[in-house]
C-alpha cells in the first residue's frame, strides 16, 4: 500500500468512528440499566446477538429477565450483591435467552455508576459472545471431573491392593501375643512395597514373615503378592527359614522381575512348653529380641538380598522366647523415618521398643513413635510386627496387660 | 478450634443488649449485612457469622455429612448460640438462612424470641398446588452455571476491589473475603438450598416472625412470601418497595425501617 492509500484508509476509519457508531457497532453487546436492572439502553450488537427488537427490551425488561432460570438465581445470589458491594463484576458466565427461545452463552462485565454520595445511578454492562469458549470450558470441566474420578478409582484400587498384602485382621496366635501395625507412605494413594504375614503351619508351629519389595506401585505389588504367597507355599515343605529364602530367591530369579526384596522369616515353634524362634534374613534389618535375661539384641545374620544373584548367603539363628520376651520385626521405614536430615535410627527404635514393651499393642506404639517423629507423615512404608510371650501368673494363667485403644 | 473461630463470629454493639444474630444466605457471607447490622448496634448485641464453607469460616468447619441438609446449618447456629449464651434473642436470616433460623427455633425455641425472614422460601421448586418459581431443570441449570463460574472463581475474585478509598483496611478485608467460597462446598450448599423443602416445618414454628418480601424477587416470588407468612402461626408480612432478592444490600434503609419496630417493640425484660 502506498503512503497515500494508507493515509486515506486511516482517515476513512477515523471518520467512520463517530461516538454513535462506536457504541452501536462495538464488537460486544452494551447495555445500560437502572440500579434495579431495568434496561434503558442496548446497542445494535446486543440486539443482533439476542434477536430482540429494541422496543421489546428498553423500559420493559430487566437484565435478569433475559437470563435462564439458573442464571437468574446466580444473578441474584452472586452477581447483584457483588455489583452492589464492589461496584463491578468481571467475567461472569451467564446464558442469555434469545428472542426465539434459543440460548447464547455470554461472559459479562459490569460496572455500577454511583454519584458522589455513593448512591447507585446506573449499571453499564458489556456482553461478550462466549459460545465457543463455553464449549471449551465444558470440555475442560468434563476432563477435570473425569480426572478426579480416575484419581478416586486409583486410590480405591491402591487401598484394595494394599489390603491384600497384609492379613485382613490382626493375627491371633494361641499362647503368643502378636500385634502388627502398618502404614503406607504419604497419604496412601500408591501401593507400597512393605508386607507382612502371620500364619499357622501346625499346632504350636507358626511363621511370621515381613519384608520390603523395592519400588512402589502396581508393578511392585505384583512381586509383593508373589513373594508373600511363595513364602506361604515354601514353608509347608521347608522348615528352615534359610531354605525358604533360598528357594524364594530361585522363584524370583525365574520370574525374571527386576525387583528384588529384603525378607525376614521367623519360624515359631512350641517345644516342651517353651517357644523357640528361628530367624532367617535375606538382606533385611534384623529383628530385635528383648529379654529380661539378655536385654535387647538383634537376632540372626543379615544375609543377602533376595532376587538379585543366583547364590544367596542366608543362615538361621535360633533363640528361646521366655515369658515376658518380645521379638520385634520391622521394615526400614522405621529406622529411616526422617525429620529434616535426621533419621529415626536404631537408638530411637530401641528406646521405643523398651517403652512399649509391656503395652497392649507394642507394634502400634512403635509405629506411633515413628509417625510422631515424622510429624505424622510417613515418608516410606512402615511395617512392624511384635511377638510377645505372655507372662505366666502364679495360677498358671496368662496375664495380658490392660488393653488400650490402639492408635488410629 | 472453638465454634466462634470456626464460623468467623464477630460480636459488636451493646454487650448487655439483647442478642441480634444475622445470618447470610447462599452466595455470600456476613458482609451481606454491612449496611443493616450497624443500625442495631446501639441497643443490641449484634452477632455476625459465616456459614461453613463461606467467607472467613474455617475450611475444616464444613462436614459433608452434617451439611448435607439445612438441619446441619441450623445446628451450627445453635452451637454459636450456646457459645455466646444466647437466650430470647432475635434471629435475622436472609434467603435460605430464614429456613435455617426456623429449624433452629424448632430445635431450641428458647434461643430466639423473634425471627426475621428476609426474602424467605420454604421450597424453590414448584409442586402440586404450590408455586416455588422454579422447575427441577431450572435448578440443574443453576448448578451448571455455578460450575462454569467457579471454574475461574478464585482468580476472578482476587482483583475485585471495592470503591471505598477512605477505609483501605475495609477494602482489603472485603477483597479478601467477600463471596470467597470453596467452589465445591458452595455447589453443595446450592444443591442443599435449592432442593430443600421446609413447608411442613413452618406451621410448627410458633416464634413471632416478621417476613420481609421484595417486589419482583426472582428467587422468592411474592406469592412465596405470602405463603410463608400465612403458614406460620405467628407471622406477619411486610412488603418492601425494593426489588430483587437482597434488600439488605439494595435497600438497607427500608430494610432497617421494617425490622426496627418489630424487634424494638418488645421489651425482653417484660416478656
Amino acid at each position: 500500500m502506498t503512503f497515500q492509500a494508507a493515509s486515506e484508509a486511516f482517515y476513512a476509519a477515523l471518520l467512520d468512528d463517530d461516538p454513535e457508531q462506536l457504541y452501536d457497532r462495538a464488537p460486544c453487546g452494551y447495555l445500560t440499566t437502572t440500579p434495579d436492572g431495568l434496561l434503558v439502553k442496548a446497542n445494535a450488537t446486543f440486539l443482533e446477538l439476542t434477536g430482540y427488537q429494541r422496543e421489546e427490551l428498553v423500559g420493559r425488561r430487566t437484565f435478569a429477565e433475559l437470563l435462564t432460570a439458573g442464571g437468574r438465581i446466580y444473578h441474584e445470589t452472586h452477581y447483584a450483591p457483588m455489583l452492589r458491594m464492589h461496584g463491578r463484576v468481571r467475567e461472569v458466565a451467564l446464558d442469555l435467552v434469545r428472542g426465539d427461545g434459543g440460548r447464547v452463552p455470554v461472559l459479562v462485565n459490569a460496572v455500577l455508576d454511583q454519584d458522589t454520595d455513593g448512591v447507585p445511578r446506573a449499571v453499564r454492562i458489556a456482553v461478550f459472545d462466549a459460545t465457543h469458549r463455553r464449549e471449551y470450558e465444558r470440555e475442560l470441566l468434563r476432563a477435570k471431573q473425569q480426572a478426579e474420578q480416575s484419581e478416586r478409582r486409583a486410590q480405591a484400587l491402591a487401598r484394595t491392593l494394599q489390603s491384600t498384602l497384609i492379613p485382613p485382621s490382626p493375627p491371633s496366635l494361641p499362647g503368643l501375643d502378636v500385634t502388627a501395625a502398618y502404614r503406607p507412605a504419604g497419604n496412601g494413594e500408591e501401593v507400597g512395597g512393605d508386607f507382612y504375614d502371620v500364619f499357622e503351619i501346625a499346632q504350636g508351629d507358626w511363621v511370621v514373615a515381613l519384608g520390603d519389595v523395592c519400588g512402589k506401585g502396581v508393578d511392585a505389588a505384583v512381586v509383593t503378592a508373589l513373594v508373600r504367597y511363595t513364602i506361604r507355599a515354601l514353608t509347608v515343605q521347608r522348615s528352615r527359614p534359610s531354605d525358604v529364602l533360598t528357594s524364594l530367591n530361585e522363584v524370583l530369579l525365574a520370574q525374571g522381575s527386576e525387583r528384588f526384596c529384603t525378607v525376614v522369616v521367623v519360624r515359631l515353634r512350641l517345644d516342651a512348653g517353651a517357644w523357640r524362634a528361628t530367624v532367617g534374613s535375606g538382606g533385611h534389618p534384623l529383628p530385635l529380641h528383648v529379654s529380661s535375661r539378655d536385654g535387647m539384641r538383634t537376632v540372626g545374620e543379615p544375609g543377602t538380598l533376595i532376587g538379585v544373584l543366583p547364590d544367596v548367603q542366608v543362615s538361621d539363628r535360633s533363640v528361646r522366647l521366655d515369658p515376658g520376651d518380645l521379638l520385634v520385626l520391622f521394615t526400614d521405614g522405621v529406622t529411616e523415618g526422617r525429620r529434616g536430615s535426621e533419621f529415626f535410627g536404631e537408638q530411637r527404635l530401641r528406646r521405643s521398643v523398651l517403652a512399649h514393651r509391656d503395652a497392649a499393642v507394642p507394634a502400634e506404639g512403635i509405629l506411633g513413635d515413628v509417625l510422631d517423629f515424622q510429624e505424622g507423615r510417613a515418608r516410606d512404608d512402615i511395617a512392624v510386627v511384635a511377638v510377645r510371650v505372655p507372662v505366666l501368673s502364679s495360677a498358671g494363667e496368662e496375664t495380658a496387660p490392660a488393653r488400650e485403644e490402639p492408635r488410629p | 478450634m472453638d465454634v466462634l473461630t470456626r464460623h468467623h463470629v464477630r460480636v459488636t454493639g451493646r454487650p448487655d443488649g439483647r442478642t441480634m444474630m444475622f445470618a447470610h444466605g447462599f452466595g455470600c457471607d456476613q458482609h451481606m449485612w454491612r449496611f443493616v447490622a450497624p443500625a442495631f448496634e446501639d441497643d443490641f448485641r449484634v452477632v455476625l457469622f459465616d456459614h461453613a464453607g463461606a467467607g472467613g469460616s474455617d475450611p475444616k468447619a464444613y462436614d459433608e455429612r452434617r451439611h448435607s441438609s439445612l438441619e446441619g446449618y441450623a445446628r451450627d447456629v445453635l452451637d454459636i448460640c450456646a457459645a455466646l449464651d444466647v437466650a430470647d434473642g432475635v434471629f435475622v436470616g436472609h434467603s435460605v438462612s430464614s429456613m435455617i433460623g426456623a429449624l433452629a427455633a424448632l430445635a431450641e425455641p428458647e434461643r430466639f424470641g423473634r425471627l426475621v425472614m428476609v426474602s424467605p422460601s420454604p421450597r424453590y421448586i414448584d409442586d402440586t398446588g404450590y408455586v416455588g418459581g422454579f422447575s427441577e431443570s431450572d435448578i440443574r441449570e443453576l448448578l451448571d452455571s455455578l460450575d462454569s463460574n467457579y471454574l475461574g472463581w478464585s482468580s476472578a475474585m482476587a482483583p475485585v476491589i471495592m470503591a471505598n478509598d477512605d477505609r483501605p483496611e475495609l477494602q482489603e478485608e472485603l477483597t479478601d473475603s467477600f463471596c470467597r467460597a470453596d467452589p465445591a462446598i458452595a455447589r453443595r450448599f446450592a444443591e442443599v438450598t435449592f432442593t430443600s423443602d421446609n413447608r411442613a416445618d413452618l406451621p410448627r414454628v410458633g416464634t413471632p416472625t416478621l417476613v420481609l418480601q421484595c417486589t419482583q424477587d426472582a428467587i422468592a416470588p411474592v406469592t412465596v412470601g405470602q405463603y410463608v407468612a400465612a403458614t406460620m402461626p405467628n407471622a406477619s408480612l411486610v412488603m418492601l418497595e425494593a426489588t430483587g432478592h437482597c434488600p439488605n444490600l439494595s435497600a438497607p434503609e427500608e430494610t432497617v425501617a421494617a425490622i426496627a419496630p418489630f424487634v424494638r417493640g418488645c421489651d425482653p425484660v417484660a416478656r
